[in-house]
């Protein structure tokens, strides 16, 4: 039991921190464009699918840099070239030009990678046993996939909270248009947010690639958890992104390791119903619901709590 | 988005306008009553019954998007649970031989997307805007992984299936030919578009419109958004599950994928491309959307980037859609200063269809390298076949892309002048409000 509590909440800190390295990068856009970009987790794919890319051509540890500033620079030229054009049409149009984006990018990389899984493995160097616990290996890529999120989520905050830059874009996420009347130009720094959140996503997508599937559908399938994170947060807020992060990761592993259901838990009561349709309900484990598990949270915090975790702002 | 807003309600129009407003619809019934005489072979009835669908699917959408001005990335929730509940219904009544016909099975689906929308709407429909849209997507994948867990009820993978034939017959309507199936759609979509329509003359349907161009003030005028968008919310859902039971009648089958992200795309993509701003725009982009995706599919193999490209393209070139492009030329036609800018949207077509085929082109040439290089390289695409391996075709491409796209953007904004210029002068002469 103490083996499946620890096990657990090292992976769930670790999916967490992953979640959170993509919501960052979503919820400072969402704040200073207004607009939360439906293509973020497309990012995270194209960082996934560049790094094996490179990392078949140059090794693993110049993928892990140059497929995030790629996945940056198509990002600015997205921010760039299609997001400030949009702008003039509106929130609504903004959001479906990122929607129709997040459609293109999973079909190209269909066609350039095809739809199943790629062979992208982890580097030698780092595949072996870091520790033991409990009599059962607890990988050192993990490991270096938490300091990778934990290193980024420090130079983050560093930059946020101490440097000029973040000082501006911190005065950009409560009061965008005050930050343009003093002189700054946002449509760089717009472009530059932009740059950085989908390279970010792209990180994660990097080093969440080998150890995860990499595959034309990743996008799909994370891209709705992610905003599950942003809103549970609170739209608009880092540190209620954070706490998400965190919680939807831990809750999504431990309800995973458990196997628990209705029948285990009241077997001899057994009513008759269970026989009927109804039996889905009775016999069905935690684990098997573990996906919906975000889905369930979201429509809770939105009962009780609309504005979520630690928003503040209503849109 | 100014093309979206519309004035006042119109003034009790004259029996000239009212021979025009009724003589439409009964010509839409008669194009409907004849379209199988013209075209009767089996595929085109599948596909005017799939059109039908369709267009009551978009059109339900629109009252959220359009309407109300909520965008909803899950509305296939109703689209799938309505046709769900018919399949199971169909199941049920030949089973026990109850005495309802088929032509008003639909209503059940509808009364079950109407069920799902009252229960969830209220939670959704609390904000709008950019978190309504997160909230439907969550909800959306939480109905639609339900549907994956529940196996018993909805087939799991497979889905479930019923025989259509084995209804309760009346006037000795077997349902089983494709023509009656298309006449049951055709009836049904008349009549669904004919109440969203009306929808839209109610004061509900004008709260709906005011709720989205300005909430706030709607509150000052002491109706509550909530509760307007929450009756708006609900009866798209009841014309959503419409559309689904019409669905479910058409296969025979209901899947999971009904429930699904791609089904609440497509109905998007439909919706917005036809135009959101006009009650037609649906309709068009409905009949727009299937053509393209049954039409492309025989011509490419990556038609649905084409798609995803179309999509982008309208959203960034002409928000309005298909239908808001047509109608920014009315008043031009109706000072009659749309002449002005005819010759220059021919110039600008030719360099815009030389980039749009160097786009292709390219395209084709790079998704057969990418895919299957290695292949016999005379390929074939939109009917037409070349080499993908010619070195002069890539070099072509190029050209036609670049060269094209320097031309274009030169002519468009020659396209800008003469518009300026021909709005301007119907202005003067009246005809722009």
């Amino acid at each position: 039991m103490l083996e499946l509590i620890v096990i657990s909440t090292l992976n769930g800190v670790l999916f967490g921190m992953l979640l959170f390295l993509m919501a960052s990068g979503l919820t400072v856009i969402f704040s200073m464009l207004g607009v939360l970009n439906f293509a973020h987790a497309s990012f995270y794919m194209l960082g996934a699918f560049f790094g094996f890319q490179i990392s078949r051509w140059f090794g693993f540890w110049p993928a892990l840099v140059i497929a995030p500033l790629l996945a940056g620079a198509i990002g600015a030229a997205v921010e760039r070239y299609g997001l400030r054009r949009v702008h003039k049409n509106g929130h609504v149009a903004e959001l479906l030009f990122t929607f129709g984006l997040a459609f293109a990018i999973e079909e190209v990389v269909q066609i350039i990678w095809g739809k199943s899984p790629v062979d992208f493995r982890i580097p030698p160097s780092l595949d072996f046993p870091a520790f033991t616990i409990f009599s059962t290996n607890y990988p050192a890529y993990k490991m270096f996939m938490l300091l990778v999120s934990i290193v980024i989520f420090a130079a983050l905050l560093i930059t946020l909270k101490k440097t000029r830059i973040g000082l501006i874009v911190q005065a950009a996420l409560t009061h965008p248009h005050m930050v343009g009347h003093l002189g700054h130009n946002v449509g760089r720094i717009f472009r530059l947010v932009f740059g950085v959140g989908t390279a970010l996503a792209a990180v994660a997508g990097v080093i969440a690639g080998p150890a995860l599937v990499t595959q034309a559908n990743m996008a799909g399938l994370l891209g709705p958890i992610l905003f599950v994170v942003v809103v549970v947060g609170g739209l608009g807020s880092l540190p209620g992104a954070f706490v998400a992060s965190l919680l939807i990761g831990l809750v999504q592993t431990f309800a995973v390791s458990m196997n628990g259901s209705l029948s285990g838990a009241f077997g001899p009561l057994s009513p008759d119903y269970a026989a009927t349709w109804l039996a889905d309900i009775w016999n069905v484990t935690i684990a098997q619901i573990a996906p919906i598990m975000p889905y369930v949270l979201l429509v809770l915090i939105l009962i009780f709590r609309p504005m979520g975790l630690l928003g503040t702002r209503d849109t | 988005m100014t093309e979206t807003t519309s004035s006042a309600a119109p003034p009790a129009p004259a029996a000239a306008e009212k021979l025009k407003f009724y003589g439409l619809w009964i010509a839409a019934a008669i194009v409907l009553l004849l379209l199988p005489k013209m075209f009767s072979s089996g595929g085109s009835l599948t596909t005017f019954s799939l059109i039908g669908i369709s267009i009551i699917f978009a059109l339900s959408y629109n009252i959220l998007l359009g309407q109300t001005g909520m965008l909803s990335f899950g509305h296939a929730v109703y689209y799938g649970l309505g046709g769900f509940l018919v399949i199971h219904a169909i199941n049920i009544i030949g089973a026990n031989k109850l005495p309802i016909p088929l032509p008003l099975v639909p209503l059940i689906g509808g009364v079950t997307g109407l069920l799902f929308a009252v229960l969830l709407g209220w939670v959704s429909t609390q904000r709008s805007g950019t978190a309504f849209a997160m909230i439907s997507l969550g909800v959306a994948e939480l109905i639609a992984s339900s549907a994956l867990i529940l196996r018993t009820f909805f087939g799991g993978e497979a889905g479930i299936s019923a025989n259509r034939t084995k209804v309760f017959r009346l006037f000795d309507w077997s349902f089983g030919p494709q023509i009656q199936i298309y006449y049951l759609v055709a009836a049904w979509t008349l009549l669904a578009v004919i109440a969203m329509y009306a929808l839209t003359r109610t004061p509900l349907g004008r709260m709906c419109n005011a709720v989205r161009d300005n909430p706030e003030r709607v509150q000052f005028v002491g109706y509550d958004p909530h509760v307007v968008r929450y009756l708006a919310f609900c009866f798209s859902g009841f014309f959503a599950g419409i559309a689904g039971a019409l669905a479910a009648i058409n296969f025979e089958i209901a899947n999971s994928a009904y429930l699904g992200a791609v089904q609440s795309g497509t109905v998007l993509f439909a919706a917005y491309i036809g135009g959101i701003g006009f009650f037609i725009g649906p309709i068009v982009g409905a009949i727009f959307v299937t053509f393209l995706s049954l039409g492309l599919s025989d011509l490419t193999q990556v038609w649905q980037l084409y798609f995803g490209l179309i999509f982008i393209a309208v959203v960034l070139f002409a928000p309005g859609g298909i239908t808001g492009l047509l109608m920014m030329h009315r008043p031009l036609l109706k000072a009659g200063t749309f002449g002005r800018v005819l010759p220059s949207y021919l110039i600008a077509f030719v360099p815009t269809l030389a980039m749009l085929v160097g786009l292709i082109l390219a395209t084709e040439i790079i998704v057969f390298h990418a895919v299957h290089s290695g292949d016999d390289s005379h390929i074939k695409a939109f009917g037409v076949p070349f080499d993908a391996a010619n070195r002069y075709l890539w070099a072509l491409s190029a050209v036609l892309l670049i060269g094209g796209y320097w031309l274009a953007r030169k002519t468009w904004t020659r396209v800008g002048h003469a518009w300026d210029e021909a709005t301007g002068s119907a202005r003067e002469k009246g005809a722009v409000a």
